[in-house]
Parts: structure tokens; C-alpha cells; sequence
């Protein structure tokens, strides 16, 4: 069910479904140009809780809860969850789906974990391991700064390269399919990514230290799949950010790859950055998840899309590495999505 | 891939710079700023008749309990953010820098939390500091038994 082209991208025969996905978020999210496709807003990013980490728990559960109530299942019928956060030992997940109690394997891929948990529920499904499977994801503003920057309110002033980690997690359900994926976005490939380090140390500039892993990643999946940019409507990354997004097209037309005009930027779509203070734009896990469900699949829905592309990029960054001297490492994942023909089901939000 | 060279050139081509142009004379009149109203409050304690010591002192006092007040307030972050230097300098950045972790850490406690990440930041100005008190003092101390 599952063909292994190259060294890892996977051709699923029977691509698997996409049957709900959604999204919760916070204000500046809810500010930003895709604010009203977040299921959730939690106005202070607290959501009734005490911590910003139990916010985060939080916020996966009402993702999942939210996507499985629009994919009409119940959380028995979930064969496998694929989790991951930015936290240590990546609480967001664990501790906010533990109540949900489906069998769970907790991935860390940073941000590009959305692509990562996609990659792995769709070879579940594909290769008839699961009937349905959750991808999951989340990051937040103010657990992301104080566990790898700077306390929230110590006064100091962020570098233009520097990207806002999202208030966001998103979930996505994904189906086998059974045979009747009309009008639905399937999973047609996806490719695992290798680890590249561009010796970049600055923390400040994560654009840069992934650009190295989306340009190795895609470059790898054209020659594996046998595919060109031409053979998508869009290719988003997520979240390069301004750096490494023009770093991302600098190196790819090193080897003759132009994607420049068909490019979009996950980091760059989910804030306004004339009248948002983002800098460089967003990041954080959500940043992805929360663009893939507020503006990717809702354009695949619509019919503005057909093949796309979704090759989300985390910095494996470690502070204490950082200190010791290390450079920051990037990887990234993609997933082929497609509109499987048979018209606009005419759901453009829910489905 | 390029090599790590011609890769931190072509990122260093990319990433845009600071606003110094900016930024130097923000952190200019913010920075100035706060040391203006340092030395109008040693004016005013001296007009209320305190020593110049004492006056001293009370102007620390007062500039750390405000600036320690504008980060509980969540202000001091946002003055910082245009002032850059000139509001980290002043020892009015010293007490955002130990107000501002033991805030967000007494989620985790008040020992843990709060008095343990209390110094975070700041800690490494103390110890250097201290430091370098004890060796000048050393120093002061040989100068004087050498009559110096």
C-alpha cells in the first residue's frame, strides 16, 4: 500500500484522508490574516489555566476535541496519536492528550513536527496500521521565550531575523481511504527529512538554520518522486520566515530548482507583518499547524488548490548546546496533499 | 549545498541589520532620559535635606522600585524595546533584569520558582561584580600598605 521511492519518500497507493482538521489559537493569531479560521481563541493565551504550559495542554486538548467533533468520531475510534510540542520531553503532548487515552507515540521534529506527524499518520493509515490516525501539535508564545529565550518581561529588543513563536495547535485526522476520497485532500507522498547544519549559531536567526534542511528535503523529493516545482499549485514551507525563505530559494537555484513563484511561506502567511511586530514572521509548531488548517486545506477545500506541497522546517535547537558552542541543526518534512477530484464538496471550513 | 563559508556570507547578505540609525539615538534620549530623572531626584532628596550619601542611595532606591514596579506592570518591557541600551544600562535594567524571572518563574514556586530563578539574568553581573570589587579592593588595600 505504501511504495518506498528513493531513499524515503513514500508513494501511498491508496493515499490516505484527510478527515478533519482544526486549530486554536491566541490573540495575535486571531489578529493576523487568518484569524477567523481558528476554531478557538483564548483572548489572554491563558485559556483558563494558571501556567502558560498548562495553557499549552490546554490548547492541544481543545485541537483534538475540536477535530474529532468535526470529523464525527469518537476518541476510541483513533487508532494512534502522533504528538509533539516544543517543550521538554514535549509536555504540551503528553500531558495535555493524556486524558484522551488513545495509543499515543510522542515525535519531536521542533516546528516542522505538523509535517512530521502528518508523514507518520499517513504511513499508519496507508499501510493499513490504522483506520484513523491524529496528527497533533502545538506551540506557545510565552512557554516557547521563557524556555529558550528571555522571561516575557525583561526589556530588551529582538533582531530583525528574529521570528514569533505562535500561540497555536493544530490537529488533523487522517483516514484510511476507503475508496471514496472525491472532493477530499489525500496524503499522495511524503518524505522524511535528513538533519542539515549550516553552522549557523545565532538563535535569533532560525530562518537561516533551517533553509539548509527545506532545500536538501525538497531537492531530495523532486529526484526521488520524479517531480518538479511545475507539478504544484504551491510549495509552503513553514516557517523559514523572510531569511530563510529567500535563503531557501538561493540555494535550491544553486542546483537549477526555481520555486520562486510558487513559494509560500507558513511563517510568513500567519501574521500581517506591517501591522504585527513579528520581525522576520512566525515559527513555533503552530505557526504550521495553524497555517495548514487556516489557509492550506481551507484553499484545497475551496478548489483554489489541487497539489500542494506542505514541507514544514524546525530548528533543532538546543540552548545548552548553544551555549556549549554548538550550531543549530535544521530538518524538515513534506507531505503531498491533493484535492481529490470530484468537485468542491462545498465545505469550505469543517470538513 | 555551499560551503559553510559561502553560506554564512550568503546568510549574512540576507539578514537585515539593526536600525542603528534608530536605535543609537533612542537608547541616546531614553537612556539620558532615566538618568535625568536620577539626577532630579538627587536634587529633590538634597533640597529635602539629606546628605549627598543619603540622597544617593535614595535615587537607587527609587529607580529600582520603579523600574521593578513598571516590569511587574508589564510597561518596562515595552519602553525597553525602543530604548535597546539605554534602558539596560541604568540600574533600572539591573532590577527589570531580577524582577522580570522571578515573575515568570513563581509558577514554579516561591523556592524553586521565584527566589531560585531570581538572579537568571542577573546573577553573572553580581558574581563578576563582586568579583572585581574584591580584586580592586585587593589592589586599593597593597597601595595603601605601599603608601601609595
Amino acid at each position: 500500500m505504501v511504495q518506498l521511492l528513493g531513499r524515503s519518500t513514500y508513494h501511498f497507493l491508496q493515499p490516505p484522508v484527510i478527515l478533519a482538521s482544526a486549530a486554536a489559537g491566541g490573540k495575535m493569531e486571531r489578529d493576523g490574516p487568518l484569524g477567523k479560521w481558528f476554531d478557538y481563541i483564548d483572548e489572554d493565551a491563558r485559556f483558563g489555566e494558571e501556567s502558560w504550559e498548562k495553557a499549552e495542554n490546554r490548547m492541544q486538548q481543545l485541537a483534538l476535541k475540536t477535530a474529532l467533533q468535526k470529523a464525527g468520531l469518537r476518541k476510541t475510534d483513533l487508532n494512534l496519536l502522533f504528538a509533539g510540542d516544543l517543550l521538554n520531553q514535549c509536555t504540551g503532548s503528553s500531558y495535555g492528550l493524556r486524558g484522551f487515552m488513545v495509543p499515543y507515540l510522542g515525535i519531536y521534529g521542533a516546528c516542522s513536527t505538523m509535517a512530521e506527524g502528518l508523514l507518520m499518520a499517513a504511513v499508519y493509515t496507508g499501510a493499513g496500521l490504522a483506520k484513523a490516525a491524529g496528527a497533533v501539535t502545538s506551540s506557545h508564545f510565552c512557554t516557547a521565550e521563557r524556555q529558550y529565550r528571555f522571561p516575557l518581561e525583561y526589556g530588551c529588543q529582538r533582531p530583525p531575523t528574529a521570528q514569533w513563536t505562535a500561540t497555536s495547535a493544530g490537529a488533523v485526522i487522517i483516514g484510511e481511504n476507503d475508496g471514496n476520497s472525491a472532493g477530499k485532500v489525500t496524503i499522495v507522498h511524503a518524505c522524511a527529512g535528513i538533519i542539515q547544519d549550516g553552522s549557523v549559531r545565532d538563535a535569533n536567526n532560525m530562518g537561516a538554520a533551517m533553509a539548509p534542511a527545506a532545500a536538501c528535503l525538497l531537492r531530495r523529493y523532486f529526484r526521488e518522486s520524479g517531480t518538479g516545482p511545475r507539478d504544484y499549485d504551491r510549495i509552503f514551507t513553514g516557517d523559514l520566515g523572510a531569511v530563510g525563505s529567500e535563503l531557501l530559494c538561493q540555494l535550491l537555484e544553486r542546483d537549477h530548482i526555481q520555486i520562486s513563484d510558487r513559494h509560500e511561506d507558513c511563517g510568513l502567511l500567519l501574521y500581517d507583518r506591517k501591522k504585527q511586530d513579528v520581525h522576520a514572521g512566525g515559527s513555533g509548531c503552530g505557526c504550521s499547524a495553524g497555517v495548514l488548517n487556516g489557509h492550506i486545506l481551507p484553499e484545497m477545500r475551496a478548489g483554489r488548490l489541487h497539489d500542494v506541497l506542505f514541507a514544514a522546517t524546525g530548528a533543532l535547537l538546543s540552548p545548552t548546546m548553544v551555549q556549549q558552542g554548538e550550531t543549530i541543526p535544521g530538518i524538515a518534512h513534506l507531505v503531498h496533499l491533493r484535492m481529490e477530484q470530484g468537485g468542491n464538496n462545498g465545505c469550505s471550513s469543517n470538513c | 549545498m555551499p560551503t559553510t563559508e559561502r553560506y554564512a556570507e550568503m546568510v549574512k547578505n540576507t539578514s537585515g541589520h539593526s536600525p542603528s540609525w534608530k536605535n543609537i539615538p533612542l537608547a541616546f534620549l531614553i537612556g539620558g532620559a532615566i538618568c535625568t530623572i536620577g539626577e532630579g531626584l538627587l536634587h529633590l532628596y538634597q533640597f529635602t535635606g539629606l546628605t549627598a550619601d543619603w540622597a544617593g542611595a535614595m535615587v537607587s532606591v527609587t529607580l529600582i522600585a520603579t523600574s521593578g514596579l513598571l516590569t511587574g506592570l508589564g510597561v518596562y518591557d515595552k519602553i525597553a524595546k525602543l530604548g535597546g541600551a539605554g534602558t539596560l544600562v541604568p540600574i533600572t535594567g539591573f532590577a527589570n533584569a531580577v524582577v522580570s524571572p522571578a515573575l515568570e518563574f513563581k509558577s514554579e514556586g516561591l523556592v524553586l520558582g521565584t527566589s531560585a530563578k531570581m538572579f537568571l539574568i542577573a546573577g553573572p553581573v553580581i558574581v563578576y561584580g563582586l568579583a572585581a570589587s574584591a580584586v580592586y579592593g585587593v589592589i586599593l588595600c597593597l597601595l595603601g600598605q605601599a603608601g601609595m
